[in-house]
């Protein structure tokens, strides 16, 4: 069968199949839509928080706090995954999407759902937050929502795989896949995981809503929670993915080595659904075993595929940049990098931020113990904008500044605005989630309404700090909000009244186009002589062919092993507990 | 070696399964042992630490767990405060606090350096015990009874600030523990 009508790119040579582009723009023009709820969900939270400001009354604000949540989490991040498994299971290998007609279907399966949930959220009938823990009960069709937006999921996540297939056998690619490609297929892989948890997990408590069945509420914790973290996972195999594909677009990232970064996306497969344990380290229902095995992934093996993706993405562009001549010291490839190109901007901010912040932050906090002086404190929030805001969403951005001329085939509209927007966005997080952090170092609640304790019957007097730290939080989350409205209105001016691309001249700045597609990094013919060389014993500072980044993650490991050891010195200060 | 210089956009052709570079292998040597620091600390800490969120745990009806709170309470009861009452049971003894939207019952009054068996358990929602100014957090669940052994090293007025969110009143669900120093004085005689 092949009805399907393709085009060729006209900058990168990629054959795109219409269908295929239709689903890309619906899935990324949905997501943006959501982005839009989710971020003014935001601002109205971090006005409440502000406790000078305290915007919302408490009803609304837990209201709110739940939109925001399905809102950012599931609906923005979950319509643009789709997108990117479908542009790496088409576009990149010059595929088309099999059968077009279901995966409609199964958007209109994700629409309805998202839109269901939604009603049911605003109408104030799913007053359970994000997690909805049992026995909190909401309305059934808040589950149903849920369970029906899942399913549209699973579908496009399975023709994802019938997409790579059908290129397979179609011949329209040589060799093995892309690792942007495999990158993709690992978020599959894992999206599948998490939404069979999800069907695990809402089906009976969409019966229990309905009052046939009892549930568990430790249970519910557990099954859930493989929902809720290994999502995160899906977005962490995606922006790995987003990492190596815009660091071939901007600065010619080379791989070093296929066997190692695969291996590494292999192991977030294989350990990553035990990651649910995370959020259950201070539960009553499991023991000591139980939790240092599933908290530490098995030994830690998915920290360790994120610590070689943290050296393999940088490496890879270092040594693009070297090829192409920017051999000056341990840095100079890095100065020259094209810092006014949004996509190239915001994925160095989304590598930095992801591991400096969320990542350390993270693994520290999903340690057993310390667990005890972190659980359901404002720090747990704070690590996870640093990994989903500023490691996901920011990725999810930069990549998006490349599929408006790619997919949509517009100049990127406010072009003057696009290049500033990841600095901005990135500030702004980063003071939002570091301030969140230290608030919660002091042991504020996340999910409160109201920690001056105006009408509780004993008084809570925390420290004049707090407020200060939350007011800075406050602007930092008042700044990111703001970037990510400033990308709203950049993605749907370029979308919807966008200026066509028309024909790119090489070489030759233009206004609305990511240097990454008018002065494409190609290598030098001798490419391969100047790589033996830079890999040549004993050269430079025998430091390897990308010394600057082996500098790096010697600085990001100490930070590790500082701020890891720190807060077990704080952990020993507490009463004895055992 | 093979070395390599395509991007991850491209199909790399033939064997990829290929030796990494020294200094690659040397990071993934590194990462890989900071991974086994990692996992090693948590053992260790259940071995030397002080604190560990092990505890006694099973499964209990919250009618069951409710009655044994009240008869805690009627055993060891010396007074209260804002209508909860306030209980000061022996050092040694099992403690029991109960999370019902939207109060913790009772208020504890412990000694200081005495160790006690704290149950934890919620009679209807999912409750967190946020114990302030410690920053010491529990997760509460209804129909489980968490037994945490716990050696107040300080004394003061205590809160117990509800950190799950339970409901609309969430942010007003705060209780009280009370430490006193007088531990040498009151128990002295004490069996």
């Amino acid at each position: 069968m092949s009805t399907a009508v393709f085009r060729t790119c006209g900058s990168t040579g990629k054959k795109i199949e219409s269908q295929a582009e239709k689903m890309i723009k619906a899935h990324a023009v949905t997501s943006v839509v959501a982005l839009l709820i989710g971020a003014t969900a935001a601002v109205l939270l971090v006005l409440t928080r502000w406790q000078a400001v305290h915007l919302l009354p408490a009803v609304w604000f837990y209201r709110i706090l739940g939109v925001h949540g399905m809102s950012m989490l599931i609906f923005f991040i979950i319509f643009f995954e789709m997108a990117v498994l479908i542009f790496a299971s088409t576009v990149l290998l010059n595929s088309r999407q099999v059968a077009p007609k279901t995966a409609w279907a199964a958007f209109g399966l994700m629409l309805v759902g998202a839109l269901t949930v939604e009603y049911m959220m605003w109408s104030g009938n799913a007053d359970v937050l994000f997690t909805s823990y049992v026995p909190l009960r909401a309305h059934p069709l808040f589950y149903l929502g849920v369970i029906v937006f899942a399913v549209g999921a699973l579908i496009i996540t399975s023709l994802f795989f019938a997409n790579i297939v059908v290129a397979k056998r179609e011949k329209t690619y040589t060799g093995s896949l892309p690792l942007v490609v495999y990158g993709a297929l690992t978020a599959a892989i894992i999206a599948v995981i998490t939404l069979l948890h999800g069907a695990i997990i809402y089906i009976p408590t969409f019966f229990w809503s309905l009052g046939m069945m009892e549930m568990d509420p430790q249970v519910y914790r557990m099954v859930w929670w493989g929902l809720g973290h290994s999502s995160q996972q899906i977005n962490m195999a995606a922006q790995v993915s987003i990492w190596y594909m815009l660091g071939a677009l901007t600065v010619g990232a080379v791989v070093l080595n296929e066997k190692i970064s695969r291996t590494a996306f292999v192991l977030y497969i294989l350990f990553i659904s035990m990651a649910s344990a995370h959020h259950l380290l201070v539960d009553p229902g499991m023991g000591p075993t139980w939790k240092v095995v599933n908290t530490s992934y098995f030994m830690y093996m998915a920290v360790l595929a994120s610590m070689i993706h943290g050296f393999t993405v940088p490496a890879g562009m270092e040594l693009g940049m070297r090829l192409r001549g920017y051999t000056s010291g341990l840095f100079g490839w890095l100065w020259k990098a094209p810092w006014g190109d949004p996509g190239f901007s915001a994925m160095v901010f989304s590598i930095i931020l992801f591991g400096f912040v969320g990542g350390i932050t993270g693994v520290t906090i999903g340690t057993e113990q310390i667990n005890i002086i972190v659980h359901n404190t404002l720090r747990v929030p704070g690590h996870f904008h640093a990994t989903v805001v500023a490691g996901t969403a920011l990725a999810f951005m930069g990549a998006t500044y490349y599929l408006i001329p790619l997919i949509f085939q517009r100049k990127v509209a406010f072009w003057g605005m696009a290049k500033i927007q990841p600095y901005l966005f990135a500030l702004g997080i980063l003071i939002f989630s570091m301030f969140m952090t230290f608030a919660g170092s002091f042991g504020v609640p996340r999910r409160h309404w109201d920690i001056s304790f105006r009408d509780a019957p004993f008084s809570v007097e925390f420290s004049p700090t707090v407020d200060l730290l939350l007011g800075i939080m406050a602007i930092g989350g008042l700044l990111a909000a703001t970037a990510a409205f400033m990308f709203i209105a950049i993605a749907v001016k370029s979308v919807f009244f966008g200026e066509p691309l028309g024909e790119i001249t090489k070489g030759v700045e233009m206004v609305g186009v990511p240097r990454g597609l008018t002065h494409p990094p190609v290598q030098p013919a001798d490419a391969a002589a100047k790589n033996a060389e830079l890999h040549e014993e004993g050269r430079g500072w025998r430091l390897g062919p990308a010394p600057g980044t082996l500098v790096f993650v010697g600085v990001f490991l100490l930070a590790f092993v500082l701020y890891y050891f720190v807060n077990w010195k704080a952990l020993s200060f507490l009463w004895k507990i055992g | 070696m093979k070395l390599d210089t395509h991007t991850g956009l491209d199909s790399p052709q033939g064997v990829w399964w290929t030796p990494a570079h020294k200094h690659e292998k040397m990071w993934v040597g590194i990462a890989f042992g900071w991974c086994m620091v990692l996992f090693a600390m948590m053992p260790l800490w259940h071995l030397k630490g002080g604190q560990n969120p092990s505890g006694i745990r099973a499964k209990v009806a919250p009618s069951a767990y409710f009655t044994r709170t009240q008869e805690f309470i009627t055993q060891y009861r010396v007074g209260e405060d804002q209508g909860i009452p306030i209980v000061a049971p022996p050092a040694g003894s099992h403690i029991y606090l109960v999370g019902l939207s939207f109060q913790w019952t009772p208020i504890l009054q412990l000694e200081k350096d005495a160790e006690y068996t704290l149950h934890l358990s919620a009679l209807d929602v999912n409750h967190g015990f946020s114990l302030y100014p410690m920053n010491i957090n529990f997760q509460v669940v209804p129909g489980y009874d968490y037994g945490l052994k716990i050696k107040p090293t300080l004394a003061g007025d205590f809160r117990i600030v509800c950190n799950e969110f339970c409901g609309i009143g969430h942010h007003n669900m705060v209780g009280r523990v009370i430490v006193t120093e007088g531990a040498a004085g009151a128990a002295g005689g004490q069996p």
